[in-house]
Order: C-alpha cells, then sequence, then structure tokens
C-alpha cells in the first residue's frame, strides 16, 4: 500500500445532541482503491460519508485528503479540493436540462472549467454513462437509473480525486442493478479511488478491494470483502443474536 | 428601574401568548403565516368596536372571538393553504408560497379593516392605575397579563397531557413519522393553524386594552411574535416566554430611557444578536 | 434565470432606444406616469436579478431606496453639499447596507432573511426620525434641483438599461449560473463547489446599491423629503408584485409586469384611494393563485404545450 493514504479517517466522532451516530471511525483509502462501508441500516454510514464531504462537521476526530485536513472546511471548499459525491436519494436540479445538471459539476469542481471546454467535458461524462443522447431532456422526463447516470455524471464532471457512492445501487430493479455494477466496475478500471457505501452484497464482494464495517456507529471490522463478510462479529451485527 | 422590569414583563405575557399562537401555525402547520398581525389587528378590531358601539367588556369579547377566529382560520387553511401545500414539491417552495399568499391575506384583511376603522382603535376600558409589587401600572395591563398567563398554561398542559396535544407535538417533530403512526396530519395541521388563529385573535383583543392600535399596525405584531419564536427557537415553548420577556423587557427600556420610537429598532437588534450568535435559538442545539 | 441571448439584448437596445423618445411627445401626466413606470422597472429588475434565481423574497428594497433619497435630502439641507455627489455616494451607502444585512442573514435559512427584511424600512425610518429630530434639527429636507420630470425621466431610463445590461452579464457568467443552481438545490451547490453565500451576498448587494441609486436620482422629483415619505414599504411591496406578475424566471420578466401594473395601480390610486392596501393584497393572491410562474412563466407553458411537449 502506499505510504501516503488519500483520504484518512481518525478518531471521528459525530454527537446529534445526546445521540452517538457515529463513534471513534477510522479508516484509511489509498490511491486507486476501492473501499466499501457497509453495515446494518442506522449504523452511522451515510453520516460518515457527510462528514467527508462537508455536509456535516466531526464533533470530534480528524479527516484528511492527501495529508490536508478537510474536517473543519465548509463542503463547497471540500468539493473544490477533490471530493465528489452522489446522494442516497439522487439530488438532481429539476430546472435545468440534463446537460446543465451536469455542466454545473464541471463549473466550480476540483478541476475548473467554462463555456465552451465545460459544456464540451459534460458532454464526454455523459457518453461515458451511456446518456449523451438525452443530454437536452428535461430531468423530469428520466427514469431513476437514468437521473442517478445523470448525478454520477455531475460528480465526475469535477473531476474529483476521490468519489463517494451512497447507496448508488439502491432502488435498481435487476436489470438495472446489472447496468450500474458495470457502470462502477468501468470506473474501477480506470483507476478512480472509490468510497462506496451499499447493501447489495454481491456488488461490494465484486468490487471492492477492501471494506469497512459499521455497526451502530463504530467499526467493527475491516478487511477483504470475503474475509469480513464471514466474520461471525458482522453476521451477528447484520442478523441480530440468535441468529449467529 | 422597577416600572421597567414591572411593565416589561406584562407585556412579554401577551407577546408570549401571541408568539404561541404563531408557534403553532409555523411549528406544526408548517405555514410562515404573515398575516398572523392582521389576525391580531382584527381581534383588537373586535374589542374596540363592540365596546364602542355595544359597551361589551373586551373581556367578553375574548370568548366571542376565539371560536370565530377559530373558525375562520380553519376556513383559511383548509381552502386556501391547502392547495397550496398539496402542490409544492418542497418545504422551500411551501415557504415562498406561503409567504406570498399570507401577504396577500394580510393586505385584504387591512382592507376589509380600514373600510369599518380607518382611525386609532382608542378607548378607555379599566384603565385605573393599581401598584404591582410597589411599581405603579394600570389595571387592565395587569388583567391581560393574568389571562394570557392562564391561556397560556393550558394550552401548555393541553399540549403535554392530552391525547390530543401529544398528536400536535408529534406533527411538529415530523409529519412522515406521524402519518405513519396513524395520525391524520392534515387534519391535526389544520386544527393547529386555527387554533393559533384563535389564541392570537384573543391575544390582540387583550393588547387592544391598554396599547392603542390601528388597522395597519398588524406587521409590527408579526415581526414581534417572528423574532420571539425565532429567540427561543421554534417550537420551543419554554424558550419563547423567556424570549417574550427579553423582548417586553428591553422594548420597555428603550422606550421609557430612550425614546418610544426606537422600540422597533430596539426589536430588530435583539434580532440581528440571536441571528449572529444563537440563530438555532436560546436553548436550541447547534444544528448538524 | 436562463442565460439571455445576443438577441435580448438587441431587443433590449431598441426598446432603450424608443423609451428615451418618450419625453418629446409625452408630458404633464403621461410623462410623470412615464418617470414612476421607469422608476419600477429599475427597481423589479435589479430585484429579479437576486429574488428570481435564489427564491428569497425580499422586502428590503424600500430601505435602500429610503435611503438614497433620505442621504440626497440630508446632504443637500443639512450639510450642503451639491446634488450630483450625494447622488454617487448613496448606491454606496446601500450597498454597504445590503452587504451586512446579506452577510447577518443569507448564510442562514431564506425565511430568516425575508423575515429580516419585512420590517425593514420601517425600522431604518424610526431611526432616521429619531436622529432628525434629536440631532439635526427637524426641519424638512429641500432638495432643489434644476432637474425636471424629463431629466429624471432619462437618468432613471439609464439606470434602468444599466442593471438590464449588468444583469445580462451576470445571466451568461458562472455567477449567474450558480445562483440557478443554488434556487434548485442549495445543498447540491455546495457539494459542487460553489461558495453558496458570498454568490448571494454578492446578488443581494448590487440590488441595494440600484435601488439606492433609483431612491437619490428620483428624489428631486418630490423637492421636499420627509422620512415618512421615503421609506415606504408599500414600494418594497409593489416591487415584488410587479417582478413576480411579470416573471422573474427570465430577465426581461419584470419589465412585462411593471407597465400594465403601474397604470392600473394609478388609476386604482385615483377611483378607489382608501382601498389601495385591498387591490395590494388581491394583487398578490392572484399571483399565487393563478399566475405563480408570472405571465412570462404562463406564455412558455402555452408555447410549450402548443407545440406539443408538456
Amino acid at each position: 500500500m502506499n505510504a501516503r493514504p488519500l483520504l484518512s479517517v481518525k478518531g471521528v466522532t459525530k454527537r446529534f445532541g445526546g445521540l452517538v451516530a457515529v463513534s471513534n471511525m477510522s479508516f484509511d483509502v489509498a490511491v486507486h482503491e476501492m473501499v466499501g462501508v457497509i453495515g446494518p441500516n442506522g449504523s452511522g454510514k451515510t453520516t460518515m460519508m457527510n462528514m467527508i464531504s462537508g455536509a456535516f462537521k466531526p464533533t470530534d476526530g480528524r479527516i484528511a485528503l492527501k495529508g490536508r485536513a478537510i474536517s473543519e472546511m465548509a463542503a463547497q471548499n471540500i468539493a473544490r479540493a477533490g471530493v465528489g459525491r452522489t446522494f442516497q436519494l439522487v439530488r438532481l436540479l429539476p430546472g435545468l436540462s440534463v446537460l446543465e445538471n451536469v455542466i454545473a459539476g464541471a463549473v466550480y469542481g476540483h478541476r475548473r472549467r467554462w463555456g465552451r471546454e465545460a459544456e464540451d467535458f459534460a458532454h464526454d461524462m455523459l457518453a461515458k454513462l451511456g446518456m449523451d443522447d438525452q443530454a437536452g431532456a428535461p430531468i423530469s422526463s428520466l427514469t431513476y437509473i437514468d437521473q442517478k447516470r445523470v448525478e454520477l455524471a455531475r460528480t465526475l464532471a469535477g473531476e474529483p480525486e476521490i468519489l463517494l457512492l451512497d447507496e448508488w445501487l439502491a432502488g435498481l430493479n435487476p436489470t438495472e442493478l446489472a447496468t450500474g455494477i458495470e457502470l462502477i466496475h468501468a470506473l474501477r478500471d480506470e483507476g478512480r479511488t472509490i468510497v462506496l457505501v451499499e447493501h447489495v452484497m454481491d456488488a461490494v464482494r465484486s468490487l471492492c478491494d477492501r471494506c469497512v464495517v459499521m455497526s451502530s456507529g463504530a467499526k467493527i471490522a475491516e478487511g477483504a470483502p470475503s474475509e469480513v463478510l464471514s466474520d461471525p462479529g458482522v453476521i451477528r451485527a447484520y442478523l441480530g443474536d440468535d441468529d449467529a | 428601574m422597577l416600572d421597567i422590569l414591572v411593565s416589561g414583563l406584562l407585556l412579554s405575557g401577551t407577546y408570549a401568548l401571541v408568539a404561541m399562537g404563531l408557534n403553532l401555525q409555523y411549528g406544526v402547520a408548517r405555514i410562515m403565516n404573515l398575516a398572523n398581525g392582521e389576525i391580531l389587528v382584527l381581534g383588537a378590531l373586535a374589542a374596540f368596536w363592540l365596546y364602542t358601539t355595544a359597551q361589551l367588556s373586551p373581556l367578553l369579547t375574548v370568548v366571542l372571538v376565539a371560536p370565530i377566529s377559530f373558525v375562520g382560520n380553519w376556513l383559511i387553511y383548509r381552502f386556501l393553504l391547502t392547495p397550496l401545500v398539496r402542490r409544492s414539491k418542497s418545504q422551500g417552495a411551501l415557504e415562498v408560497d406561503s409567504i406570498l399568499a399570507t401577504f396577500g391575506m394580510s393586505f385584504v384583511i387591512i382592507g376589509v379593516m380600514v373600510s369599518i376603522e380607518g382611525g386609532f382603535f382608542a378607548y378607555n376600558y379599566l384603565s385605573e392605575p393599581i401598584s404591582v409589587l410597589g411599581s405603579t401600572t394600570s389595571l387592565n395591563r395587569l388583567i391581560a397579563f393574568l389571562i394570557a398567563l392562564a391561556i397560556g398554561t393550558a394550552l401548555y398542559l393541553w399540549l403535554n397531557l392530552s391525547r390530543s396535544g401529544v398528536a400536535v407535538r408529534a406533527v411538529s417533530v415530523s409529519t412522515e413519522a406521524s402519518g405513519l403512526v396513524g395520525i391524520n396530519v392534515a387534519r391535526v395541521s389544520a386544527m393547529a393553524f386555527a387554533l393559533g388563529g384563535a389564541i392570537t385573535a384573543v391575544g390582540g383583543a387583550l393588547i387592544s386594552t391598554f396599547i392603542t392600535l390601528d388597522a395597519s399596525i398588524g406587521v409590527v405584531f408579526t415581526l414581534k411574535a417572528l423574532i420571539i419564536i425565532i429567540m427561543g427557537g421554534v417550537g420551543d415553548i419554554r424558550g419563547a416566554i423567556i424570549a417574550a420577556v427579553i423582548l417586553g423587557v428591553v422594548e420597555t427600556t428603550v422606550a421609557s430611557v430612550i425614546d418610544p420610537g426606537l422600540t422597533l429598532a430596539a426589536a430588530y437588534l435583539i434580532f440581528i444578536l440571536v441571528l449572529l450568535f444563537r440563530p438555532q435559538g436560546l436553548f436550541g442545539r447547534k444544528p448538524a | 434565470m436562463k442565460p439571455a441571448s445576443w438577441t435580448e439584448l438587441g431587443i433590449a437596445a431598441i426598446l432603450v432606444f424608443l423609451a428615451a423618445t418618450v419625453p418629446t411627445f409625452a408630458n404633464g401626466y403621461w410623462l410623470s406616469i412615464g418617470v414612476t413606470a421607469m422608476m419600477y422597472v429599475a427597481l423589479a429588475t435589479s430585484w429579479a436579478l437576486f429574488s428570481g434565481p435564489t427564491h428569497y423574497i425580499s422586502l428590503a428594497t424600500g430601505a435602500f431606496f429610503g435611503v438614497g433619497g433620505y442621504l440626497v435630502g440630508t446632504g443637500m439641507s443639512d450639510y450642503q453639499q451639491p446634488f450630483w455627489l450625494m447622488a454617487v455616494i448613496s448606491p454606496f451607502i446601500g450597498a454597504v447596507l445590503a452587504a451586512l444585512i446579506g452577510l447577518a442573514t443569507l448564510r442562514l435559512s431564506g425565511v430568516y432573511f425575508v423575515i429580516f427584511t419585512l420590517g425593514l424600512a420601517e425600522m431604518i425610518r424610526n431611526v432616521v426620525s429619531w436622529v432628525q429630530n434629536n440631532f439635526l434639527g427637524s426641519r424638512g429636507l429641500y432638495v432643489l434641483t434644476d432637474l425636471r420630470d424629463q431629466h429624471i425621466y432619462w437618468l432613471l431610463l439609464a439606470v434602468a438599461a444599466l442593471v438590464y445590461l449588468l444583469g445580462w452579464i451576470i445571466s451568461r457568467s458562472r455567477l449567474g449560473f450558480s445562483l440557478r443552481i443554488i434556487g434548485g438545490d442549495e445543498t447540491v451547490a455546495r457539494h459542487v463547489g460553489i461558495n453558496t453565500a458570498t454568490a448571494k451576498v454578492i446578488l443581494f448587494t448590487t440590488t441595494g446599491f440600484f435601488a439606492a441609486l433609483v431612491g437619490a436620482l428620483i428624489a428631486p422629483r418630490w423637492s421636499y423629503i420627509e422620512p415618512n415619505q421615503v421609506f415606504s414599504p408599500q414600494l418594497s411591496f409593489l416591487v415584488v408584485i410587479m417582478a413576480l406578475l411579470g416573471g422573474a424566471g427570465r430577465l426581461w420578466g419584470p419589465l412585462v409586469g411593471v407597465i400594465p401594473f403601474t397604470i392600473l395601480w394609478e388609476w386604482v390610486a385615483i377611483q378607489f384611494p382608501n382601498q389601495s392596501t385591498l387591490f395590494l393584497g388581491l394583487a398578490f393572491l392572484l399571483i399565487v393563485y393563478v399566475l405563480p410562474h408570472g405571465v412570462v412563466g404562463r406564455l412558455e407553458e402555452l408555447r410549450a404545450r402548443v407545440r406539443g411537449n408538456p
């Protein structure tokens, strides 16, 4: 593994009032690595993503990108530093066309473009995800997976150094799911660094180099997917004590 | 000094009551009702008009005004605001729509009130002096304070102890979750909105016994109620009471020490300080 | 606000040229309506620069307008300064005031901003009256200049043209695009790297600048100024209505609302002098329930329907 991780999470805790959503989480992500963050519902995975992207500030701990602390930065500065994300429930801009939605990602992101250049680049991103034929369409005419593709294209348009995918495969039907997994595979083959929150275990097994398992806000296991998914502690966290 | 404290405290009683009314409308029904002040002035106009034409005591008017305002506000919610709630795609869109719609309503109400009484709602009711805690004030202020206190306490107990009160509080926390546990969110919202309107109108009738109002003064009261809610934290009754006391005392201090024309400026000063330092409210937790 | 095209700029240039000829054939009553309309064109267009894309209903127009008018009055009467100097200074003071208000409120939710601007004109009026009465002497403020109605008209036309040009440039810039994203979803805006607070404050400051400038330039029309007259809360509401009636989604939308509404409003003021507030209320209700996207939005809907793509 590389000497310095691209993303490093150290001792991060998040409290909402009296509730501890994430407690003392630590993990690293190396360049070109694909890390899965898994765990039962309510275990704090999305909160963890929100802290990396700057939607929430951690109560405690430190998050660093290439050695530079980002945990105290505002979301827009974290995005500019090179963190791109998709949302658990797709968030597109309904007043803008498909192409404009993607341009939005190219203009203010990590690598910034404007005018013709931004437009061309947005077309490239749409083409990569097989969406360029719908560039002029309004958002309301898209199917769910196409909305997810547009959101992903918008994120890629900012050329982030690290990509956070929050349950990108959730809500897709079996055919769409196969397409979705293929898409993420393609991103992986490009050598992108990705953190993936996911419930679809087949996808996690085939895509991730490494998994971090969360339960009740804390890390309970970390390692290769096959190892981690057969760990009795992890199975207990998913299925409850009785079944273990 | 004592005089300022006593009259500030007495004033804050009705302020807190009016803020509770608006809190029900914003916190539960999620309507930013900028016509709230006009409902208050309508209550005041009723008290003034019934007193000058029929010598009806404002304290009896209160009993009349409450159910009328309840029904009126229920109709407003049901027929004017529900369509906006239905068509809105997000809380933000609903906010813009309800702000514009309630502006419209407030101006219509002002227009109607001006045609009934274009001047000041001036009348004398129980204005004899009385001594409270060694400070001289007028009887009407004291009575208004006591009634506000009684209504506020009743409301607090109802919200915390009764079944329907708990439903109201549940909706204020989350409309989705309340719907899932079988609460009729639309009905509870309409009821909260109507109740808020009734309380506001009662507050107006009470205020009119010791402050002379006119048809166009409503916006000032809307603003004060909003400042109290923001200072106290949306949905926080304890916070609203303390915020009302702060506003009442600061206003009275500025009015008697500097100039009565600067009470609104004093309210704004508090508002700015809250926005800069405690935007989550006095007791609110820092939002994530 | 969608990016405006060169065609739109060309049409605007022709309209400005045509509008400039109005004082050569209109005078008296119609010229005075022209001055009022031009004032609202400038105010509503600059209002929509900020509130159109962000959907933040600003009611601060009356406050900035009043600051402009009052500064001209007090500068000329209390400090014997020339009109032109005050007309140049006041928009900058309006801009500073707007920037401070923006910094305090625009970091937070939109509701706080609306509430803050709601009583702003009234509050500033109270403070100004107090200062005037206690420190400067309560005599009236005279604004005596050689400017006639047609000169004021041309000045306001120049401001309106400038606002339009600026809006045209902004709508094609990164800043304009970022405001459309903010209006769509502020969370997304932040996550694609937009500094949302800065963008909003810049635009709000711009509207404060122009509202104060309009207030300063129109002051000579009254010759005699009282704080009660220039800090009019009603002005803020009229600007909102006119901009929304036309449609704040397009740069030229407010223009469509201003001209008919100004004429209608003059008629109401003469026919029903005591019922103007009632009409104001009905106009708001009309916008919310019948024309939520303004006349322009309704026309575009119809055009889309005719083309067959709903």
